[in-house]
């Protein structure tokens, strides 16, 4: 694989969120506000990069047996690196995000790139790919978020975009678009758009039903 | 006792961790296809909370909380910050050692549980619960209560979502869509409807 190759296939044809179906929660939570997706994505990406240049540099002398144990407690302590960094220099941010932060230790695409990538292949390899999840992630958390806050708030990262009514504007806000079950609707769409550009994604069905002609014939 | 009733009512149904706070999405959309194993889950689910969450308390309450090594003679040292490091590897061993004993001593219940378990270990839920317990300051008993009352939470929710999947595998349903799109869709309705609950007051 080259470079290009690794770098740009987790974007869209392989993006963790929409095909993989990894690290759901966070992209549901904290997506309500543009801000503070950027900082969960960078703080994301950078647990990401750490932890997959680690566990690849060490791939070779891991057991088997525990080696879950081991990429978690490598995993934990880049978060708490970021974790305490960020409770220094950006701690209004860390009180909004709260347990979310803490959270990316169980973000399964963190395990699931060291498990799928880091223990097969070589650092730059890895870090490269955790770069490419990385974006990729980010690219779904933030156009989420980009959608939940047009129509929920009427802003972008706190800028007013669309003027809402309630201060003599003319844009009557979506209150459904700042609970978290909008996010939802907002990924399902997603992937079926993903799904119906790219047709090799989509899922067997168990069961299809018969075309009505046929149907009524029995 | 009240409180205590209190608490797992609440962490049920009104804080359940699945359905309003959005935690251990992955698995529960992911092993959500059959009630068979999602009851499966639900159980494991159960078991690791009510065991994990207690022993998180203990170990803040007496390794990690600011002054928390006064019965050592160390009162000055706050090692809270090793806390997530901590909580992590204590669910991961946890999860191991369960797996060891259940294959050991519980065969018939390792076989239905024995996927599962490593699974867990990168359950939100899970490590979630922990983190709310000591951010909600619980003491030892609440956190059993609570530990409990979120594992039937999550158990519930998933067994729901397992029921609808079973009988919506008979619809037909757009080919973009198929299998984690419209789960995806229905996880929101369900959401959507559990928040009718979420500002009761206990």
């Amino acid at each position: 694989m080259n470079i290009r190759e690794i770098l740009y296939t987790p974007l869209l044809k392989e993006n963790p969120v929409t095909l993989h179906v990894l690290g759901i929660c966070a992209a549901l939570a904290i997506t309500n506000s543009v801000t503070s997706s950027l900082i969960m994505s960078l703080a994301t990406t950078i647990v990401l990069v750490i932890s997959n240049a680690t566990i690849s540099l060490i791939r070779n002398h891991l057991p088997g047996s525990v080696r879950i144990i081991v990429q978690i407690t490598i995993i934990a302590s880049a978060v708490t690196v970021i974790d305490q960094c960020m409770q220094a220099f950006v701690p209004e941010l860390a009180r909004t995000l709260s347990v979310y932060i803490g959270m990316i230790v169980t973000n399964c695409i963190v395990l699931g790139r060291a498990e799928a990538c880091a223990m097969k292949n070589g650092v730059t390899h890895s870090i490269l790919d955790a770069i490419g999840n990385g974006v990729g992630y980010s690219i779904v958390l933030v156009s989420v978020s980009i959608i939940r806050e047009l129509l929920g708030n009427g802003s972008l990262m706190g800028y007013e975009i669309l003027a809402l009514t309630r201060d003599g504007g003319w844009f009557e806000p979506n209150e459904m678009m700042l609970l978290s079950p909008s996010a939802f609707f907002i990924i399902g769409f997603m992937i079926w758009g993903v799904r119906t550009w790219l047709p090799e994604q989509v899922e067997q069905a168990d069961f299809k039903p018969l075309p009505l002609q046929q149907a009524e014939k029995i | 006792m009240q409180d205590f009733i209190a608490i797992f009512i609440r962490s049920v149904f009104i804080e359940n961790l699945a359905l309003a706070y959005f935690l251990g999405m992955c698995t529960f959309l992911a092993v959500s296809k059959q009630i068979k194993t999602a009851i499966g889950l639900g159980i494991a689910v159960i078991v690791v909370e009510v065991i994990s969450v207690p022993l998180n308390n203990l170990i803040f309450q007496y390794l990690l909380k600011d002054g928390a090594l006064a019965w050592a003679g160390l009162g000055h040292l706050d090692y809270s910050f090793l806390g997530l490091l901590s909580y992590i590897a204590v669910i991961a061993a946890m999860i191991q050692i369960l797996e060891m004993v259940l294959n050991r001593f519980f065969p018939a219940l390792f076989n239905t549980l024995g996927i599962y378990l490593p699974l867990l270990t990168v359950n939100c839920a899970i490590l979630g619960a922990s983190l709310f317990m000591v951010q909600r300051e619980y003491t030892f008993i609440e956190s059993v209560a609570y530990g409990l009352g979120s594992g039937c939470g999550w158990a519930l929710a998933i067994i729901a979502l397992a029921g609808l999947r079973e009988k919506m595998k008979y619809c037909d349903i757009p080919d973009g869509l198929q299998g984690v799109g419209i789960t995806f869709i229905t996880t929101g309705v369900i959401a959507l409807a559990f928040m009718a609950i979420a500002g009761i007051q206990l």
